[in-house]
């Protein structure tokens, strides 16, 4: 039984990586970069969260919201102030300001709340799941990430493939030009992507933190990097890639942890992508590959 | 409708477009025809904004066009349908419609473009759900002029509709830019292909590097024993 309460844990984080690699993907896919400072966004989401929560002591349901609408804000802001001024520079330089930008929240939030590790109150009050006559128990935690992950892919393919905005989004990742000479505001777009993106980085941060549950000013680099893992390995500009390379990334991690070692597990991580790159450059789902960062 | 006055585009420190003028009127066909590298495109990408002059004024119905963003640009009534097609290959024919007329919003007044839309090219009705990236490259360019008619231009830009192929296929669709000036929309057309230009035009531009060398009637022109020998290779 331990086996598969492992593998559904590895589901669990997996789910995670998966709602933060769409993040990563989607604004990759629009915009041509990579935002380094997404994974910060869901440190930032987890400090609002555990703010109102645990110092003003108000409802996880005002948290979360605000968690949404704060990293949302957020998102949109670092676009327009950071990488917009940059849209025809070398995506090197775009690179590096999205590095620092992720330095800059990183040391924000050192300032605002402190070296030490905080403790973070789980915002899900979901009763566990017990199977097999009480064998096997899904945590509550666990439920609701991973259905929060199906819904969620759900509900973006269908906004992607069926709104008009998720058709100008995909103009706008294949042809910019072209797709002006459509009308679509290039900028907007760009705009609404950082938004969902952000959005969804708070919705991480709501699930990462309630599972672990603690927080400190790089708590978002490290599943910020692993979700960014996720996306290339599943195949980066691809909503479906984000989410298998995000799920097989958790199984892995937690497997590997549990089996072969705790501390390769990371390791084993950025093993299988190197693997998984050398056979397939374009990662799981990738489709040909437009530039390489 | 359309001036352009003494236009001047620069990439980088190259001048593509030299101090260019040129008019089109209401209901008109217009040629503009020229070697490889003469700066046809770059005359069309100015016009609809992809690219900034250094100088010049582009006038469409009295307004300055340099002042408009690009994506105003088509809701003001002037579609331009790129070199080499640019559909969107991940959209299917219709989505690419779609697209096309993206500034509109009447529901009922787009499903009615559509229709007549699919009526000129019955083709692109059939593969309505294909994917467009795996259209043939004649279906692609019906495409890109359904997805310019959808947003219901009073003037379209065409840059090489021809280009690359079949001759019964090119036949096709210079009677289809025939057919949509008929039907009342006026017509920028930029061709390699002159003699076929030339014939369905009313007045025409040569370009030779970046300069307007000749311009008057398309028949005259057609006559003219320099452009003869220059592109139609008599
Ligand atoms: N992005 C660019 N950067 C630098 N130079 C360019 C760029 N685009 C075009 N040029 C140059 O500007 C000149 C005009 O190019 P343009 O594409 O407008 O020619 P064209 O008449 O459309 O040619 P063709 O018939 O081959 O399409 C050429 O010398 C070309 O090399
Ligand atoms: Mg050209």
């Amino acid at each position: 039984m331990s086996f598969i309460s492992y593998f559904i844990d590895g589901i669990r984080l997996g789910s995670v990586y998966s709602i933060i690699a769409l993040g990563y993907t989607m604004v990759y896919g629009i915009a041509k970069m990579l935002n380094f400072a997404h994974g910060d966004v869901i440190m930032v989401g987890g400090f609002v969260i555990f703010t109102v929560m645990s110092t003003w002591g108000l409802s996880p349901v005002f948290a979360v919201l605000l968690a949404i609408i704060l990293c949302t804000v957020l998102g949109v802001s670092i676009e327009r102030i950071a990488y917009r001024p940059l849209r025809k520079a070398p995506s090197l330089a775009v690179l590096i300001t999205a590095i620092g930008v992720s330095y800059l929240l990183q040391n924000l939030a050192l300032i605002i709340f402190g070296a030490n590790t905080k403790s973070f109150t789980s915002v899900i009050s979901v009763p566990s799941l017990k199977l097999a006559g009480g064998k096997l128990s899904i945590s509550g935690e666990t439920l609701v990430t991973i259905i929060s992950c199906i819904v969620l892919m759900i509900a973006l393919t269908l906004f992607v493939k069926r709104s008009k905005t998720g058709r100008a989004m995909i103009a706008v990742s294949e042809d910019k030009d072209a797709a002006v000479l459509m009308g679509v505001n290039v900028n907007k777009t760009i705009a609404i992507t950082f938004a969902i993106g952000s959005a969804l980085a708070a919705i991480a941060s709501v699930l990462q933190f309630s599972s672990i549950p603690s927080i400190s000013s790089t708590s978002g680099a490290m599943p910020g990097i692993k979700a960014f893992v996720a996306a290339v390995f599943g195949g980066i500009g691809s909503i479906p890639g984000a989410m298998i390379g995000g799920i097989l990334l958790g199984i892995i991690e937690i497997l590997g942890r549990r089996y072969i070692s705790m501390e390769l597990s990371d390791a084993i991580v950025f093993l299988i992508l190197i693997i998984v790159l050398l056979v397939k450059p374009t990662g799981i789902l990738g489709k040909k590959h437009h530039e390489k960062v | 409708m359309l001036e352009v006055k003494d236009l001047q585009v620069y990439y980088g420190v190259i001048q593509a477009i030299k101090g260019i003028s040129f008019n089109v009127n209401e209901g008109e066909i217009i040629a503009l025809i020229g070697a490889n590298g003469a700066g046809k495109t770059t005359i069309l990408h100015t016009i609809t904004g992809l690219i900034s002059p250094k100088q010049g004024e582009i006038l469409y119905e009295g307004t300055d066009l340099r002042k408009a963003p690009a994506h105003k640009i088509v809701s003001m009534g002037l579609a331009h349908v790129p070199e080499g097609r640019r559909v969107f290959s991940q959209l299917t024919v219709y989505e690419n419609l779609l697209m096309g007329s993206y500034t509109r919003s009447d529901k009922n007044e787009i499903s009615d473009t559509l229709q007549h839309v699919f009526k000129r090219f019955p083709r692109l009705e059939e593969r309505r759900g294909q994917m467009a990236g795996t259209l043939s490259g004649g279906e692609q360019q019906m495409l890109a002029m359904g997805r310019a008619l959808m947003s219901k231009p009073k003037i379209i830009l065409m840059d090489e509709p021809s280009m690359g192929l079949s001759p019964i296929l090119v036949e096709e669709v210079f009677d289809i830019i025939k057919s949509i000036n008929k039907s009342g929309t006026t017509v920028l057309l930029v061709e390699q292909n002159a003699k076929k230009a030339l014939s369905i035009a009313h007045r025409a531009y040569v370009l030779e590097t970046g300069k307007i060398v000749l311009e008057g009637d398309a028949k005259e022109l057609m006559n003219d024993e320099s452009v003869k020998k220059a592109y139609l290779g008599e």
